[in-house]
């Protein structure tokens, strides 16, 4: 009984290839998803899934569904939407977010037109992602952006550290804050990629940022909220595909739906912040 | 421990459109203590940014003697450092190490952590994360960073406004120690008491009006042109 619900349902190839490409992700997102959130810039984590459409749509034009076609054209238009989001930011001085949200609804309709105008693509499969159609190619696709994500955040996980905590002292011992910050954006643009062949391009943050969030109410220190996050977006994988699987729900928004639910309960019942122990 | 002295030579500075230091020359020496007094606005955050090498020159230059960046440290006003943060005391304290070690190598020192959070009186408050400290204590874990920094150079941006008086005390202790050692020492405050008490030298911004010698002849001048 307790094998029916838990583990036959991975007997079946789609499923066991749906679970290692969201654990792939899960393993390599949320800790870029915790870093967006302590330096305050969540809503870049969804300016970059709208952002990586166009992109995504121009290779898709191009190529057809290929999977490296797109995931260039992706990780290209989510490069340049970052660094036209940090270069507005410093011309115009603030109110960052109101020319985030103006970049960010602009890129999804430019996107949505491209795909459009084309026949014979589902437009609905690029937005919301078809993850139990994760072929081999998606697959390696996804565990070599995590396989590149995690060398290089430890490598710059001190330097970002710096930056988040007192970017001043971070300058003094000459460090170049810039630097890291762009790095840090590459990855979260290639784990945002990523998170699009699961989820679509509307959800594909989701693994990124909701188990970021909740990781806060169940730790106080980086490390630990960092493996919090990890633990959390793990079990919201296999979770959210079972109940895909036996209610025959859509498996990505089953996904998002259970780290949501999840990121509920830390809020609610979490040691930290959290309703029931505040501060 | 003796630094070359940091000499400024007709220095300029602006903070955005609007200059905020004018032709301002003269020399910080080592083993001086220097109080840098003047209204919000005078510019002296901003020299303390300049003299760090992080804010530009508008003219003239700084001349630090060839110092690394590394040897020069500065304390930040505690307004602008993230307390929020979810890290430990004894991890920021660690981090003192970066300028010396680079970004990349180790810097797993827990003795001589530990022994500067006790120096700055915070004895077994290592693992405390800094969101659950005071302001007092948080200023001590930056004076504990700036221990490990061990440069000889020092720049603190008023590090008095927000604490109590008994850690005021500590603090200033340990700012006297480290002047003992030859360090350059220079210090923005806003309390006037507290110079005339501690500081021997003073330089004050006031716009064209700026003084800068022993602090008992600064601020007599000072007064005299306020009468």
């Amino acid at each position: 009984m307790i094998h029916d619900i838990l583990l036959a349902p991975f007997a079946l190839g789609f499923m066991r290839r749906a679970l290692a490409g969201c654990l792939a992700l899960s393993v390599a997102a949320p800790p870029l998803g915790l870093f967006l959130v302590l330096r305050r810039m969540s809503l870049m984590a969804d300016v970059l899934q709208h952002g990586v459409l166009p992109g995504i749509a121009i290779g898709a034009t191009i190529a057809g569904l290929s999977i490296w076609a797109m995931g260039l054209g992706g990780v290209l238009a989510g490069v340049a939407v970052a660094l036209l989001a940090g270069w507005l930011s410093r011309r115009t001085g603030g109110r960052e977010d109101s020319q985030l949200a103006g970049v960010y609804l602009l890129a999804l309709a430019l996107g949505v037109t491209l795909i459009s105008a084309q026949r014979g693509i589902d437009l609905t499969h690029l937005l919301f992602g078809n993850v139990l159609a994760v072929d081999d190619t998606a697959l390696f696709a996804m565990a070599g952006v995590a396989a590149v994500t995690l060398p290089v955040l430890a490598l710059i996980w001190r330097p970002l550290i710096m930056e988040s905590l007192d970017p001043g002292f971070m300058a003094a011992t000459g460090g170049n804050g810039g630097l890291w910050h762009l790095t840090f954006l590459a990855l979260v643009v290639l784990c945002v990629v990523a998170g699009f062949v699961a989820l679509g391009t509307l959800m594909s943050v989701g693994l990124m940022m909701l188990p970021a969030i909740a990781a806060r109410h169940w730790s106080a220190t980086l490390g630990g909220q960092t493996r919090a996050s990890v633990f959390l977006a793990v079990l919201a994988s296999y979770a959210g595909l079972l109940l895909s699987y036996h209610a025959e729900l859509p498996a990505g928004p089953a996904i998002v739906l259970t780290a949501g639910g999840l990121w509920l309960g830390s809020l609610a019942f979490g040691p930290h912040h959290s309703l029931i122990r505040p501060a | 421990m003796t630094p070359p002295p940091i000499i400024l030579n007709h220095l300029t500075l602006q903070h955005g459109a609007q200059t905020v230091i004018r032709d301002l020359s003269g020399r910080f020496e080592p083993g001086t203590m220097t109080a840098l007094l003047g209204a919000n606005g005078a510019g002296k955050t901003t020299l303390l940014r300049a003299i760090a090498g992080q804010h530009p020159i508008a003219a003239g230059n700084i001349d630090t003697g060839g110092l690394t960046p590394a040897g020069i440290a500065v304390l930040p006003q505690i307004s602008e450092l993230d307390r929020g943060f979810p890290i430990t005391c004894r991890d920021v304290v660690a981090l003192g190490q970066t300028g010396r070690t680079g970004l990349f190598r180790s810097i797993s020192a827990p003795r001589e952590t530990d022994a500067a959070l006790a120096a700055a009186g915070l004895p077994g408050l290592a693992a405390r994360p800094i969101g659950r400290l005071s302001s007092g204590q948080f200023q001590r874990v930056l004076f504990a960073r700036m221990m490990l920094q061990d440069a000889p150079v020092l720049l603190l941006d008023e590090p008095f406004s927000a604490v109590d008086t008994a850690t005021a005390r500590d603090l200033i202790a340990i700012l006297a120690n480290w002047r003992a050692q030859g360090r350059t020492i220079v210090t923005a405050l806003h309390d006037l008491e507290l110079a005339r008490e501690l500081f021997p030298q003073t330089l004050l911004l006031a716009g064209q009006a700026t003084a800068w010698g022993p602090t008992a002849t600064v601020l007599t001048e000072a007064h005299r042109q306020a009468a």
